[in-house]
């Protein structure tokens, strides 16, 4: 099953193109990884996905990005239903300064979607489909902010499947964490995957190998190869995408 | 050669630190005057007759030296002008970070400059030519020349000190917090009010702190629109005198060494222990917000 269609897209930041007829679909309830040195526009093209591009003055995107066969980009209510429905983690860990507690409920608070005591099962439920459950029915009423890092970015994700996100698009996910935490959120990611579509952006080339079912490899705004990770990765087809994963580049 | 490279560092290091002590000595030196020639009111009044006394008659015979209708002046007028500064500077503050497009948050930020630029004896002299003439005829009172007058007055003085600090205290919310509230799906206004806020309140907290430490220790505009009447006041529409009036308007004509003398700079004193204790709250606050 195809979750998101992507066709034809170019992005433009004034007059420097960041993205270049970008043609690719993501497979539902699977990991796609989208790897490339920094600046290939790999974090553009996910941005694309839930529209936070659109924050940045004097962007303009042309082509179509269909989620559920419904073109994104000519919505005409507001985008709030669409960001709810496609999730984002950052790059850094970035829980609001409020309780764990109210992190978690912050999307059903906005949303509407949940009070009382239904809205206390939901936090758990979050909590505990990232595992923080256990290390954190204690402290829900203190501070997010003096969580590890690691423990932030599982509160991140544990904020998106509060609000039931069917989409999680993830940017560099992993970029601030130590080698043992990152193993710990790909295992989540793993864990994940069953219920959730997820897109990577990452520039950790074995971290795509690990979680991912299809990659993506980007240069210079262009989606230079897409296909499924073992082939990517075992017998790229083009000349380029091969010299950036045996290391030659990037 | 080395040895004199080495005297003449030894020099500047001296001169710099003389001038990293000269704020604490000069600090020093104003408070001890102020003690010194401040404390003799004590021998004409007592402590609780000075900062409880109804009255303040200084040139009766014998003078009565009660600071209390000061104090109340001096915080009538204060919390009317907070009253009103506050919540339109953090609400302007608010306009200018997060909502006005950027051209016109440039245009808004060099006016808030400019009105922060305008000296005070000038703001007092529209008060009176304007503003007193408009409150007499509009509230239908017997004098225009009341607290409510130096409470508008004085929220325009407090307004650029209580937007400029709370707008920098919401822009140095870390743009990630914004960012992860949008990508939830939240809208503008709820990413403000839910997120944004609470990463800036002890900024904005400050900065009240702040304009509250202007204004109360604001004197020119104050003393030219409030009527300057030594009384306890009832409301916020008859005329008061501050504490800060009072020393100006008297200092003038009290004679050296008198009674009346030692109890201007004993208001002095209470002046400046009232705005250490709002400066030092301020800070607290400010330290706080940049600990985040």
């Amino acid at each position: 099953m195809k979750k998101i269609e992507i066709e034809g897209l170019n992005l433009f930041y004034g007059d420097f193109q960041a993205l270049l007829d970008i043609r690719m679909s993501v497979r539902e309830k699977a990991i796609t990884a989208l790897i490339g040195s920094s600046g290939c526009g790999k974090s553009t093209l996910l941005r694309c996905l839930n529209r936070m591009n659109d924050l940045i003055e004097d962007v303009r995107i042309e082509g179509s990005v269909k989620i559920d066969g419904k073109d994104i980009y000519k919505i005409k209510s507001g985008l709030t239903q669409l960001r709810k429905k496609v999730g984002m983690v950052f790059q850094r860990p970035n829980p609001f300064p409020l309780s764990v507690y109210e992190n978690v409920a912050f999307g059903l608070r906005v949303h509407h979607m949940a009070k009382g005591s239904e809205l206390e099962d939901i936090v758990g439920e979050s909590l505990k489909a990232v595992h923080l459950w256990d290390e954190l029915k204690d402290r829900l009423n203190r501070s997010a902010l003096g969580l590890s890092l690691e423990q932030k970015q599982r509160l991140c994700i544990a904020r998106l499947i509060a609000v039931k996100s069917e989409v999680l698009l993830m940017d560099e996910p992993c970029s601030a964490l130590d080698p043992l935490a990152t193993l710990r959120i790909e295992d989540l990611m793993q864990l994940l995957k069953k219920d959730y579509t997820i897109v990577i952006v990452t520039h950790n080339m074995q971290q795509a190998a690990r979680v991912s079912d299809e990659t993506g490899f980007m240069l210079l705004g262009e989606l230079v190869e897409f296909g499924r990770t073992p082939d990517i990765f075992t017998k790229p087809k083009d000349k380029r995408t091969e010299d950036y994963i045996t290391g030659r580049f990037g | 050669m080395a040895k004199l490279r080495k005297f003449k560092e030894a020099i500047i290091e001296k001169l710099i630190f003389l001038s990293g002590i000269a704020s604490i000595v000069f600090v020093a030196l104003i408070f001890i005057f102020l003690l010194r020639e401040g404390i003799s009111v004590l021998r004409s009044t007592s402590l609780g007759a000075f900062l409880g006394g109804k009255f303040w008659y200084p040139i009766s015979d014998p003078p009565k030296l009660g600071i209390l209708p000061l104090i109340l002046g001096s915080l009538l007028v204060t919390l009317g002008a907070i009253a009103m500064a506050v919540p339109l500077g953090i609400a302007a503050a608010f306009y200018i970070a997060e909502v006005a497009p950027s051209r016109l948050r440039n245009i808004l930020k060099s006016f808030v400059e400019i009105l922060s630029a305008i000296p005070s004896v000038v703001l007092g002299f529209l008060g009176i030519t304007i503003l007193v003439p408009f409150l007499k005829r509009f509230l239908d009172l017997p004098t225009g020349l009341t607290a409510f007058a130096g409470s508008i007055m004085l929220a325009f003085m407090a307004m650029p000190t209580i937007i400029s600090i709370s707008e920098d205290a919401i822009n140095a919310v870390p743009r990630e917090y914004k960012e992860g509230a949008i990508a939830l799906g939240a809208t503008h206004w709820q990413t403000l009010h839910r997120v944004i806020i609470h990463g800036a309140l002890p900024g904005i907290i400050a900065a009240a702190m702040l304009g509250i430490g202007r204004v109360f220790g604001e004197t020119m505009a104050v003393m030219m629109v409030t009527g300057n009447a030594a009384v306890i006041p009832n409301s916020l529409f008859e005329p008061v005198r501050t504490l800060t009036a009072t020393i100006a308007a008297e200092m003038g004509e009290a004679a050296k060494g008198s009674p009346h003398y030692n109890a201007l700079f004993a208001i002095g004193i209470v002046l400046f222990v009232i705005s250490f204790l709002i400066n030092l709250t301020a800070d607290l606050f400010l330290n706080r917000s940049r600990r985040r």
